[in-house]
């Protein structure tokens, strides 16, 4: 198991976990803002749609359902 | 400076047919790549599996495997840029063939932009990637067999599969099943989803009108009704991945790759194979990917001796498309205000003004943001009649400190 952090809180998780289900998994729901302000969340699961976009990092506009978690990561979603 | 890569054969995309393609090729020279988006290969259909049937194991480990890396432009001849993490890496290659798969077509409708509404392929994609579905309710709406095989695997990690909503008429599924039943293989498949989906409801004709938190309205035979989810996993079947294909210069026929008997594209030395001419899973895209191979390598007797198997491949795409055919009924269900394009959030009022793509870009933005009119494209198309008229590089968004490496 790893361990990563989504918006500050533990989630441990198994080895080749996307960033993407560990943020469901903590419970989060909204990933990212639209521009107009609505909540939104994966949708292609496969990298097309840029709709699971999250900040990994320090690093924004990651597609989170195709990074697989890093032991230690920090993952900031929209709120 | 930019990595480089020089191969005599270069294969875009490890799915099916491109694992097939590269495989068939090592068995003819040893400078083939597979270049592929993915962390591993297998494409989206073997996502996470070991088994790779009709996959010939020892030999991709003849082929080198580029994971992680999109192909984003082809500056010149015989050459593409792609892009590894933080890495711009050019690739030069003698043969070409693109196996660059397909993704689910989405149809906007009220509702269909909440987080809790995802791909049906999205669903399984992100379950697969470790998230924990045991216990949740799911509705699976759409059209295509994916629904049945995604409700299959979502029941074997445990999730309570309230309904299957199809919408294709009950005639057209149980025409389509007869065509599946003359194959044995396929029989067996259907056989072994069917025991997995005892007790589920499998609704043809049924399609969703609209999705709230928690539930969405479904509608069946003039008759609507609330059915409760924690997700709706809702997809109307596969659009081909064509962008490289268009960027490349390759004839695209109704949104597919033209290819000859060789898999040749209109561009001589571009093969293309599986899903992006013409949509029909796992067979025929290794028939193509093999064929590909082949004759990307100069053996044509062999590649011929696999014709009448294509044919058969060929047969059951269009079974596939004449029985899950999209109902008209479904493009009314996008209301002025729903969203079409979700990255620059325009709604369908203002595309509807204009006849074609470059106007709708300019006066709307639609098609513009990161998925570059890879969602928003198939459903303006079946809104509106107007298929995506043009492709530019780069056909991913990549950060720009890379493009401007040479500069």
């Amino acid at each position: 198991m790893i361990e990563i952090l989504v918006n500050g809180k533990p989630v441990r998780v198994a080895f080749g976990t996307t960033v993407a289900a560990a943020i469901l998994m903590a419970g989060e729901v909204v990933f990212r803002r639209s521009v107009r302000g609505e909540a939104r969340g994966p949708l292609c699961g496969i990298g097309i749609c840029f709709e699971c976009c999250v900040t990994i990092d320090g690093l924004p506009n990651q597609r989170s359902c195709q990074v697989p978690c890093r032991d230690g990561a920090e993952v900031v979603t929209a709120c | 400076m930019k990595d480089s890569l020089a191969c005599e054969i270069v294969v875009v995309g490890a799915g099916p047919a491109g694992l097939a393609a590269a495989c068939t090729a090592a068995g003819r020279t040893r400078s083939v790549a597979i270049v592929d988006g993915n962390t591993a290969p297998g494409g989206q259909i073997w996502r996470g599996e070991v088994r790779m049937p009709g996959i010939d194991r020892a030999r991709i480990s003849q082929v080198r495997l580029l994971s992680d890396t999109l192909v984003v432009d082809c500056p010149g001849d015989h050459s593409l840029l792609a892009v590894q993490g933080d890495r711009a890496v050019e690739i030069r290659y003698e043969k070409l063939i693109l196996a660059t798969g397909a993704r689910e077509r989405f149809l906007p409708f009220p509702g269909w932009t909440l987080p809790t509404v995802v791909g049906t392929g999205g669903l399984q994609a992100i379950v697969k990637g470790g998230m924990r579905i045991a216990g949740k309710r799911v509705v699976i709406a759409g059209s295509g067999p994916l629904l049945l095989a995604v409700a299959a695997y979502l029941c074997r990690q445990g999730a309570r599969i309230a309904m299957i909503a199809e919408q294709a008429p009950r005639s057209a599924v149980f025409r389509f099943a007869r065509t599946v039943a003359r194959s044995p293989r396929k029989l067996l498949q259907s056989i072994s989803l069917m025991q997995s989906l005892t007790g589920t409801p499998y609704r043809t004709g049924c399609w969703p009108i609209e999705a709230v938190e928690g539930a969405v309205t479904l509608s069946r035979g003039g008759k609507t009704w609330s059915e409760p989810c924690d997700y709706l996993a809702c997809g109307f079947g596969l659009v081909p991945n064509t962008e490289l294909a268009a960027l490349l210069g390759c004839v695209l026929q109704d949104g597919f790759v033209a290819v000859d008997t060789c898999q040749q594209t209109t561009q001589p030395g571009v093969f293309c194979a599986g899903e992006p001419t013409g949509i029909g899973g796992v067979e025929p895209a290794i028939v193509e990917g093999r064929i590909a191979g082949y004759c990307a390598t100069g053996r044509m007797d062999e590649a011929a001796r696999l014709f009448p198997e294509r044919d058969r491949g060929n047969r059951f795409r269009r079974a596939l498309e004449e029985a899950f055919r999209l109902r008209p009924e479904l493009a009314g269900l996008t209301g002025p205000d729903t969203i079409v394009c979700r990255c620059e959030d325009v709604t369908f009022a203002r595309i509807a003004k204009h006849g074609n793509w470059r106007a709708i870009k300019l006066q709307t933005r639609c098609g513009m943001g990161p998925c570059q009119g890879r969602v928003c494209g198939p459903a303006v198309e079946f809104l509106l009649g107007i298929p995506p008229d043009s492709v530019r590089p780069p056909i991913f968004p990549v950060p720009v400190g890379l493009l401007s490496e040479d500069l």
